[in-house]
């Protein structure tokens, strides 16, 4: 039998089509991927362009909208879908960096913390502590005002919030697969304290932690969010799903979609992260998957 | 006479508590011998075994002996030579078939980590050799085992892949840590059966760790008996089976439920067998 694709690859990806919460918010995801890579191409409109004759208009199907305007204008009288696509671009960005960057600085210090533990734990998990004493928002604020506005301290200020949900799962997790006889058994063979971790334990710990950089993704859309709502994350002149909620919330009484938009993109953006997040750990895991 | 291939001598070990683990513990196994390491749960089966497997846990202090293989005291090696030397020439076949796979790797890379590890061979030939194994240790279907996880397998089929691998770098010694507790007494007899076969065939020594005293007749050529971490009597396993001499392994043998004698019910160790132990000691008859 000659494999083109190796069998844990094909079983793998068989698994994930059969999960719905897969599909459904891999689909979505994949859906907001193309968009925002192709934003330049696939939005109607420039997002930017500014047309006061147009302003507020209703999206398409109500009285008074515009064609061309498929979800309306807001009061510059830009297109809303066009800014909603291109500021999917900041949202996916900030998600996936600061998601992985969060994942492996967390994840590499709770795999220290659970194997070595004695001292190196103590230290850790007071860090941890220290750490979550913070609120979470003010700090990445004032993280963000420290750092500057942009794209790169948003990312940054989120992979350091963040990276103690990592370590603290991560850890529990280590402790946990240390105790096992497989580890006795590497250990046996020769591996070094490095090579069981990354070799023996990594794998075991990775459903877990694939399903904590989906639901860490989500919760870097809503962070980039509020940081543009209050106009920390990127220049004014961009698109991003906050500033659109910060502008639709002055303009309610008029022109309700400029609102409802970014948040109805915000909301299935956060609950696709989650569903994927949640399938991809029972698909992943080989015992599980049974 | 050869010299032994491993030569415990008066090894002590104490907890972090500072109670003592093992108290001058003596052993010797000679090539190509099996030796049985028997005791009661907490006599120090295990400890003896992770000792010579470089694997003690960080709580467990050793205070005094030698644990001399092929001559070089083990104790005095640094962690990294100590590991290539321990993974390349000692091997472990673990207790538990269920737990000593991990479940997150397919059977192809964990019995290939030792021979990728120590003789740096490719997968290719990682992969023969790891067909060649699971070929001796009578496995029909290698091709589709290798690809497996763990959980697909049965008990059995575990525990020869675990023997299999053990015996993937040739070792001198293995550690056999209760290979057959976990499996169910047909397969017990087949995996046995197979250790021996497989040492026979590559001249292995073996340390045999377990509380049975029927493996221990079937598989040991010599026994140590182990008592809360003191040798109690040791000796070949004819004479320590039929003509003990320690009270306690008198005691031990009596309580073994035997098929000639079915009415004989249940026979506990007396308990002034278990306070003269604990009076010659040197500890109160305290519970260990």
């Amino acid at each position: 039998m000659s494999e083109v694709v190796p069998r844990w690859i094909s079983e793998t990806l068989r698994a994930c089509i059969r999960d719905p919460k897969v599909v459904a918010g891999g689909g979505f995801i994949l859906f907001l991927l193309v968009l925002a890579i192709g934003a330049p191409d696939l939005s109607p409109k420039d997002p930017l362009e500014q047309d006061l004759i147009l302003g507020v208009t209703p999206p398409h199907g109500f009285a008074g909208a515009e064609p061309g305007y498929l979800l309306g204008t807001d009061d510059l009288g830009r297109d809303v879908l066009s800014r909603l696509i291109w500021g999917s671009r900041v949202a996916l960005t900030v998600a996936f960096a600061a998601a992985t960057l969060a994942a492996a600085l967390g994840a590499a210090l709770g795999l220290l913390a659970g194997w070595y533990r004695g001292w190196v734990d103590a230290i850790i998990s007071r860090l941890v502590e220290i750490w979550m004493a913070f609120p979470p928002v003010l700090l990445s604020i004032l993280l963000v005002a420290v750092f500057g506005a942009g794209v790169g301290s948003v990312i940054a200020a989120i992979a350091i919030i963040d990276w103690t949900r990592f370590c603290r799962v991560i850890r529990a997790e280590t402790m946990g697969q240390a105790k096992s006889d497989y580890v006795t058994a590497a250990r046996a063979i020769g591996f070094s304290p490095m090579e069981v971790l990354i070799r023996e334990i990594l794998p075991n710990v990775m459903p877990v932690l694939i399903a904590l950089i989906s639901l860490e993704m989500g919760i870097a859309v809503i962070v980039e969010a509020i940081l543009s709502f209050v106009g920390l994350s990127v220049s004014s002149d961009v698109p991003t799903w906050g500033g659109m909620i910060a502008q639709g919330r002055q303009i309610l009484h008029q022109g309700w979609w400029v609102l409802a938009a970014p948040l109805i993109a915000l909301f299935l953006t956060v609950l696709a992260f989650n569903l994927l997040g949640e399938g991809l750990r029972r698909s992943l895991d080989p015992v599980m998957r049974r | 006479m050869n010299p032994p291939v491993l030569a415990l001598s008066n090894l002590s070990a104490v907890s972090d508590h500072d109670r003592a683990i093992l108290r001058d513990v003596s052993l010797e196994v000679a090539r190509g011998e099996t030796c049985g390491l028997v005791g009661e749960s907490g006599a120090g089966k295990s400890t003896v075994a992770k000792a010579i497997l470089g694997i003690l846990p960080r709580t467990v202090r050793v205070t005094g002996g030698e644990v001399k293989f092929e001559g070089a005291d083990l104790l005095k090696i640094k962690a990294g030579p100590l590991r290539r030397l321990i993974g390349e020439r000692i091997a472990l076949i673990p207790q538990d078939p269920m737990t000593a796979l991990n479940p997150a790797r397919r059977i192809e890379a964990q019995m290939t980590d030792g021979p990728r590890l120590w003789r740096g061979l490719d997968k290719t030939a990682a992969r023969a050799l790891a067909l060649r194994l699971l070929d001796e240790v009578h496995i029909r279907d290698p091709d589709r085992v290798l690809s497996s996880f763990p959980h697909e397998l049965s008990g059995g089929m575990r525990q020869r892949v675990l023997i299999a691998a053990a015996f993937a770098l040739e070792p001198r010694l293995i550690v056999a840590d209760e290979p057959t507790t976990a499996l169910d007494v047909t397969v017990q007899k087949q995996i046995l059966r197979l250790i021996r076969n497989m040492q026979s065939a590559h001249g292995t020594s073996v340390v045999f760790v377990t509380h049975d005293l029927g493996v221990v007749a079937q598989i040991c050529d010599h026994v140590t008996l182990l008592f809360a971490g003191r040798v109690i009597e040791a000796g070949s396993t004819s004479q320590l089976l039929d003509r003990p001499a320690h009270p306690y392994t008198r005691a031990l043998l009596d309580a073994c439920p035997r098929y000639d004698r079915p009415n004989a019910g249940l026979r506990p160790i007396p308990e002034s067998v278990i306070a003269d132990l604990y009076a010659e000691l040197g500890q109160s008859g305290a519970t260990p």
